[in-house]
């Protein structure tokens, strides 16, 4: 089976691999996951969470006498990433909960990796280091500093090996620039540049330079009475350097040339759906509202996430989605209830296969679904310790919306609606796929026949 | 359907509100409903839009809000409040009604929503101490944003837009034949009074004013 593609019901069988995390009873803030992300290599897996933490783990190698097992991942490095904040001018507290990270493509032996929080993104360097100089002249052996006039000769240092260590240091740090809360970040095809986007602006940044970027998209209104869209992600297009996309709350995508001009305030195509008047309500705007939006692996393709639906759309077409899969149409008729204990609001995440063939988002209840744009079949799963044998087959599962409710369906209000999946990854070229469920970390894999 | 109201104490009000209010900020998020089968008893417009008018002011008291729940919350409110406006004389069909997509519902609860919402403002802490000086883009290059001054009058912000024919018409006086039990041929729709005007008898309008310096300054951060 070549990886990444399959026929998803009939070739695929997701099974447990691993699971991080505590099994405490009690959720600690801290520990709760607020992003996931495969490197472009598959190799390593770097989680953030509210605490401001960052944790790498690595795939480690395939063992030539357990062919049946795929490499699991470990944990490589460990290192707080933001602290808590004050901002003394507007007396606010800025949450140190990382909000995105992204990896930047591997180009000698370090890893790099950016991190942002509400208002500052970092450039984090993740090396390793296995050996260490000794026979310094100027030092002795203690690292006291000798005195110069009791040296008689002089001797080269020699490197010798020592303890694997993993350090990660801050290369950079891009602050200043967000008045409002940063959602997105994506590093440029060009390697040179990202961009962060916050509600209303997006900027433009050089790795090298940290005192100043460009504003390439400002939505925000003279007059902020007139406020009533802000925009919720933003991601480059992932061959053209040029191109990228912004999604907003009233559920439109807005794809921007910055070959056009400096501002990229009028966009080059302008995606939106018309809205379904037999779906209409006091809550279709909540519910349109595009919460991640991504790029196809081969840059034709844009999918969105809104509260019920996932869409993927074709570059090329404007004025509708190509493809739409509902995630929890059950949830319809709950919207009230949503509403009022604010699910409504819930930023669920979608990511793409290596191969595009089948796209992944979350749901309640630790459930997540996945859908093979092929075949168009769907599968709806569970990341939970209940099946969290090694290797265990994960059994599709069933939300009964009405009627009589078989023995292994769950009824729509038995969902556990504290339990949600908001941010998924999978392996840029493998079935292996990351699901954070709140403090637990879950890796699934396909079964290697 | 309209029935007769009777009209709550103060204190019970607070009392409901502090309960409401407790039940929203609970983490544990209960599952809609417990009803296999049957949704939740939908929400009458009313009260969504009282829903929606705490939302706001809990949002706002937030250290910092969170801009796309607050943008997300107003517009909502603004699409109850218009079709509250429309049809002062159709019954009201519970929510969400697709097939009747303006449900009609009296003025009383947004009388007593925002006038709640007003009184409530007396306990905020803090907000207008902090909300004087906004420097945007560059921190230390851009003077405070000089709608927040006291001094000045402060524009209306989302409130007015909620409320097409401003505010003034809705505290000149708080008709408490709302409560009977008839539908309101003569509903109070503000005519002939401006926008500019914010009287109200035995009205303290420094409050309204505060409210909308924090929407205003609060969307200026």
């Amino acid at each position: 089976m070549i990886p990444g593609i399959g026929n998803l019901t009939q070739d695929t069988l997701w099974c447990f691999s691993q699971v991080k995390g505590t099994i405490d009873i009690g959720v600690t803030e801290a520990d709760i996951i607020s992003t996931v992300e495969f490197n472009h290599t598959g190799e390593l897996l770097a989680t953030g969470d509210k605490g401001g933490r960052v944790v790498i783990f690595q795939r480690e190698q395939e063992s030539k006498n357990q062919l049946h097992r795929r490499g699991e991942y470990n944990v490589y490095s460990t290192f707080q990433s933001h602290e808590p904040e004050f901002d003394y001018l507007k007396s606010l507290e800025i949450e140190e909960k990382i909000n995105k990270i992204r990896w930047l493509p591997q180009q000698n032996a370090a890893y790099f990796l950016l991190s942002t929080n509400d208002k500052t993104v970092k450039l984090w360097k993740v090396s390793e280091r296995d050996k260490r100089p000794e026979g310094y002249n100027l030092k002795d052996e203690d690292g006291r500093l000798r005195d110069p006039a009791t040296i008689t000769t002089l001797r080269v240092p020699v490197l010798r090996p020592m303890d694997l260590m993993v350090e990660a240091t801050p290369r950079r740090v891009f602050a200043n620039a967000h008045t409002y809360h940063i959602n997105s970040i994506s590093v440029n095809s060009d390697y040179e540049t990202y961009m962060s986007a916050d509600d209303l602006r997006i900027n433009l940044w050089n790795f090298e330079i940290t005192n100043q970027s460009f504003n390439i998209v400002d939505i925000k209104p003279a007059n902020m009475e007139e406020l009533t869209e802000v925009i919720t992600a933003a991601e480059f297009h992932p061959l053209h350097c040029n191109t990228f996309v912004y999604s907003s709350s009233k559920g439109t995508i807005r794809l921007c040339d910055m070959r056009a001009s400096a501002l990229c305030d009028r966009h080059t195509k302008f995606f939106e759906e018309p809205e379904d008047p037999s779906n209409r309500s006091f809550f279709s705007e909540i519910i349109s509202s595009i919460s991640d939006v991504k790029f196809s692996h081969s840059g034709r393709y844009i999918m969105t996430r809104d509260y019920l639906t996932v869409k993927v759309w074709d570059l090329n077409m404007e004025n509708r989605p190509i493809e739409t899969y509902q995630v929890h149409d059950y949830l319809r008729s709950k919207l009230c209830s949503l509403y009022e204990n604010d699910c409504i609001f819930d930023k669920f995440e979608c990511v793409w296969n290596g191969s595009d063939s089948v796209i992944m988002t979350g749901s309640y209840n630790n459930f997540f679904r996945m859908f093979d744009r092929n075949t168009k079949r769907d599968v709806t799963l569970e990341a939970s310790r209940e099946n969290s044998k090694p290797r265990a087959i994960l059994k599709p599962r069933k939300v009964c919306v009405g009627g009589k409710r078989r023995k292994d369906e769950i009824s729509v209000d038995s969902l556990d609606f504290s339990k949600k999946i908001l941010h998924t990854a999978w392996h840029p070229s493998e079935n292996i796929i990351a699901v954070a469920a709140t403090n637990n970390l879950y890796i699934f894999q396909d079964k290697v026949n | 359907m309209l029935c007769k109201g009777v009209k709550r104490k103060r204190e019970e009000e607070e009392e409901e509100e502090l309960t409401s209010q407790d039940w929203w900020l609970e983490e544990a998020t209960p599952s809609p409903s417990s009803e296999e089968g049957a949704g939740p008893a939908p929400l009458p417009p009313s009260s969504l839009f009282n829903l929606s008018i705490f939302k706001l002011h809990h949002g706002l008291r937030r250290g910092e809000p969170d801009l796309r729940h607050l943008v997300l919350v107003v517009n909502t409110l603004r699409r109850i409040q218009s079709s509250m406006a429309l049809e002062p004389s159709a019954p009201e069909p519970p929510c969400p009604a697709p097939a009747d997509p303006f449900p009609v519902v009296p003025d009383t609860p947004l009388c007593t929503s925002v006038s709640a919402l007003l009184d409530d403002l007396s306990h905020i802490e803090g907000l207008s101490d902090t909300q004087t000086a906004f420097p945007e883009d560059a921190p230390l290059s851009r003077p405070p944003d000089p709608g927040l001054d006291p001094g000045r009058p402060a524009p209306l912000g989302s409130l007015e837009l909620l409320l097409e024919d401003g505010l003034e018409g809705l505290f000149d006086d708080i008709d408490t034949s709302m409560y009977d039990c008839e539908l309101w041929p003569n509903l109070k729709t503000d005519s002939g009074e401006t926008e500019d005007k914010i009287q109200g008898p035995g009205l303290d309008v420094s409050e309204l004013d505060y409210l909308m310096d924090v929407i205003v300054g609060t969307q200026t951060l």
